[in-house]
């Protein structure tokens, strides 16, 4: 993947406010494996895609934050974010949001066109069919929903997970069924969402992969909470640390090393 | 008698009660094991699945777009046939005309099959007040007149129930039943049922059925069904009459048959239901059998405004079930815990058109917008965005709890404000993650327990992402 002879496409990363706020170490991982498919990365500066407005239905909040993201990401070739979630909403519905307003459609199509999730850009755009990394062990792969029936990622992270040296992957039954995070949903509806991912962390256990990966950090804290709650030892990772090779940072709630 | 009031304000209550109840958590299994797989296969099996969903999709678009005109020559097709059309713009309306025949013919007893509308309606209990004896001939439809309930799935009916619980019911209710009689089989429950139903059968005075389309082109109604007490409760009585809203006009006969090939692959993962009942007009003289006279309601209730707003697309709907099939929320809580007739995804969008968006509005918002209901519709309804275009009506009239509001207030202020927003998460972040070092998680945190009550929380690693990488730039 060396793309030597033309000039490196700049790629904004969106590194998404989970990443920013609770684990920056998934945004490391993103710019590396970014740089490694030949692109530059710039981080403009950035808060929340506005989803959880959106998905309030506070339409003016989700209208600004849309606008505000937009102008940021200006002169970036790429926008990239490692999460299904964010990046259909900067995908699909930065455009439904400014339907029948032309002018402001137009700039949020043009946007929209520029955005894709991080393993789907990895392998899609830039042809990645591998990663030098490596991870002992078996994993797990959740299918986060709208990374999987907005975006289409599915083949995309198992295709380079499985070049990765040491790994092996184990399915979970139902992968592409949802955790039951649904962002505002996990905390507005708790009880609901307990019972869904109480279901989910138990496909996680038969599988028997001492790892769970997904590509979305909303979905993994809901299941590694869940996972830790019940004292069961599976560890929680987003997939972009391991195919960064950065597989050896703390899992997710997990504490740091001394 | 009972007249339903919907529970659907107390949502989180009935979630909570539905938990909680370990028979209806062993029967929802059903749900999963029963049609997601029976569902893809039969799609799988059939090639041009995906665009037979196109086609649904748009003859139901096309018709709704000229549903006026659709409905005036299905009216003239029913008379010409001799049957009798009344519009019925509201639920009492609609009563009221099956109460008026009934009281007419002297009717002691409608034979009802399975009909989603007389639900709606609420007609049993207005039948019972105005004398007249409604008996349920579905099974399923049966076992819940039996218990005093409502379906809690719009396809199957007791999905909620174990076979046992309708063993228990039947021992209570059916006189003559003898203790020793094995109803261990599914088979056996279904052969019991149809002994006392058959009784019923002929002595009902009137049958009703409901339609899943109607056909603009020869007024036909249509039922789809696996049992045939459809057939029976159309045919055996003196009267029919046919209980429908407005949306399942479809233009033609080749329409109905593509809209025929997705429904029950959606609905139960069968190429075709058992049977396929076309019904036009009152017995004619050279015919055999069939009633002597044809009556067709066709209930609005709300629906024509809905034509030409936002949640038009919602009534393309055919009433398949697939969405609440797939619906990890509907697998959690089951039917009834929604509150209303229409439970899942669908009832989420149609509840709020219905009763009230302050009534249901809890129904919309509990949903995790994972859109599998969406992937799986045979008509192609985007189910999230309609819930989603619900919550903006809850926001816009202030209908959405005060705490909603003013989280999302204090939390938009800083995400509109980039600068400050970076200094107040690093801050906070900071301070979050000392508070969380020795664990790594938390497993309670102020303003979280809808989370931490049930799941541990992590704490941040340390400095956000945003100062980190700027700090490296800076190096």
């Amino acid at each position: 993947m060396v793309h030597t002879h033309e000039p490196r496409p700049r790629v904004g990363l969106f590194a998404t406010c989970l990443v920013d706020l609770i684990r920056p170490s998934i945004g490391f991982a993103a710019a590396k494996l970014i740089e490694e498919s030949g692109c530059e990365v710039v981080v403009p500066s950035q808060t929340c895609c506005g989803q959880p407005a959106f998905n309030s239905g506070d339409r003016a909040t989700a209208r600004a934050l849309a606008l505000q993201a937009i102008d940021a990401f200006q002169g970036v070739d790429y926008v990239v974010a490692p999460s299904g979630s964010c990046a259909g909403q900067l995908k699909k519905h930065y455009p439904e949001l400014f339907a029948g307003e032309p002018d402001l459609a137009r700039r949020a199509e043009a946007f929209s066109g520029k955005v894709h999730e991080l393993v789907s850009f990895l392998v899609d755009v830039r042809g990645m069919s591998a990663v030098k990394a490596r991870f002992d062990g078996a994993v797990t792969y959740h299918d986060s929903c709208a990374g999987l029936r907005e975006l289409g990622i599915k083949t995309q992270p198992r295709k380079l997970l499985d070049s990765v040296e040491g790994l092996s992957v184990c399915e979970m039954k139902d992968p592409d069924v949802c955790c039951g995070f649904g962002g505002t949903f996990s905390v507005k509806y708790g009880e609901i969402s307990d019972a869904i991912v109480s279901k989910k962390v138990d496909n996680i256990s038969a599988s028997n992969a001492p790892t769970l990966l997904a590509g979305d950090l909303g979905c993994l804290m809901n299941m590694a909470g869940k996972l830790q709650r019940l004292g069961r030892p599976v560890k929680a990772r987003h997939v972009a640390e391991v195919l960064a090779g950065m597989g050896d940072e703390p899992a997710i709630g997990e504490p740091a090393r001394r | 008698m009972t007249i339903h009031v919907p529970t659907s304000p107390a949502f989180k209550d009935n979630a909570h009660e539905a938990l909680r109840d370990p028979a209806l958590q062993r029967a929802l299994g059903n749900v999963e094991s029963g049609f997601i797989a029976k569902r893809r296969k039969a799609a799988d099996k059939l090639p041009e699945f995906e665009a037979l969903r196109d086609a649904a999709r748009d003859i139901k678009n096309h018709t709704l777009a000229h549903l006026d005109l659709y409905l005036e020559a299905y009216e003239k097709r029913v008379t010409e046939a001799g049957g009798h059309v009344h519009f019925a713009p509201t639920a009492d309306d609609a009563r009221k005309v099956v109460i008026d025949i009934c009281k007419r013919v002297g009717a002691k007893t409608i034979a009802k099959g399975k009909s989603m509308i007389s639900e709606e309606i609420d007609l049993n209990g207005h039948l019972e007040a105005a004398g007249v004896t409604p008996v349920e001939t579905d099974l399923g439809e049966y076992i819940i007149q039996l218990r005093g309930e409502r379906p809690s799935h719009i396809v199957a009916p007791v999905i909620h129930l174990n076979r046992d619980q309708i063993e228990e019911n039947f021992r209570a209710a059916h006189e003559g039943l003898p203790d020793d009689r094995d109803l261990s089989a599914p088979e056996s429950l279904l052969a019991e049922a149809r002994a006392m139903l058959r009784k019923k059968f002929l002595a009902a005075d009137v049958g009703m059925t409901g339609a899943n389309f109607l056909v603009a082109e020869t007024g036909t109604s249509i039922i789809v069904t696996n049992e045939g007490n459809g057939d029976l409760s159309q045919t055996l009585p003196k009267v029919h009459i046919v209980l429908a809203s407005i949306e399942k006009l479809v233009p033609t006969l080749d329409d109905v048959s593509q809209m025929l090939r997705v429904l029950a692959r959606s609905a139960t993962g069968q190429d075709i239901t058992v049977y396929t009942t076309f019904s036009t007009g009152p017995r004619r003289e050279a015919d055999v059998d069939g009633p002597g006279e044809y009556h067709v309601i066709l209930l609005d209730n709300g629906r024509s405004s809905m034509l030409g707003g936002e949640f038009r697309e919602m009534l393309r709907c055919i009433r398949c079930a697939a969405c609440m099939n797939h619906c990890p929320v509907y697998h959690a809580v089951g039917g009834h815990a929604y509150g209303w007739v229409y439970p899942g995804p669908m009832g989420s969008v149609l509840s709020p058109s219905l009763i009230g968006v302050d009534k249901a509005g809890h129904l919309p918002n509990a949903s995790t917008f994972c859109g599998r209901c969406e992937s799986v519709c045979p008509v192609r309804i985007p189910l999230p965005k309609l819930m989603r275009n619900w919550r903006e009506k809850e926001f816009e009239r202030h209908l959405s709890p005060a705490t909603v509001r003013s989280g999302l207030r204090f939390w938009s202020f800083f995400a509109r404000r980039p600068g400050l927003y970076r200094f107040a998460t690093r801050v906070g972040m900071r301070a979050l993650a000392l508070a969380g070092r020795s664990k790594g998680r938390f497993a309670s945190l102020p303003l979280a327990g809808g989370w931490t009550g049930s799941r541990d929380f992590a704490a941040p690693q340390g400095d956000t992402f945003q100062a980190q990488w700027r700090a490296r730039a800076k190096r």
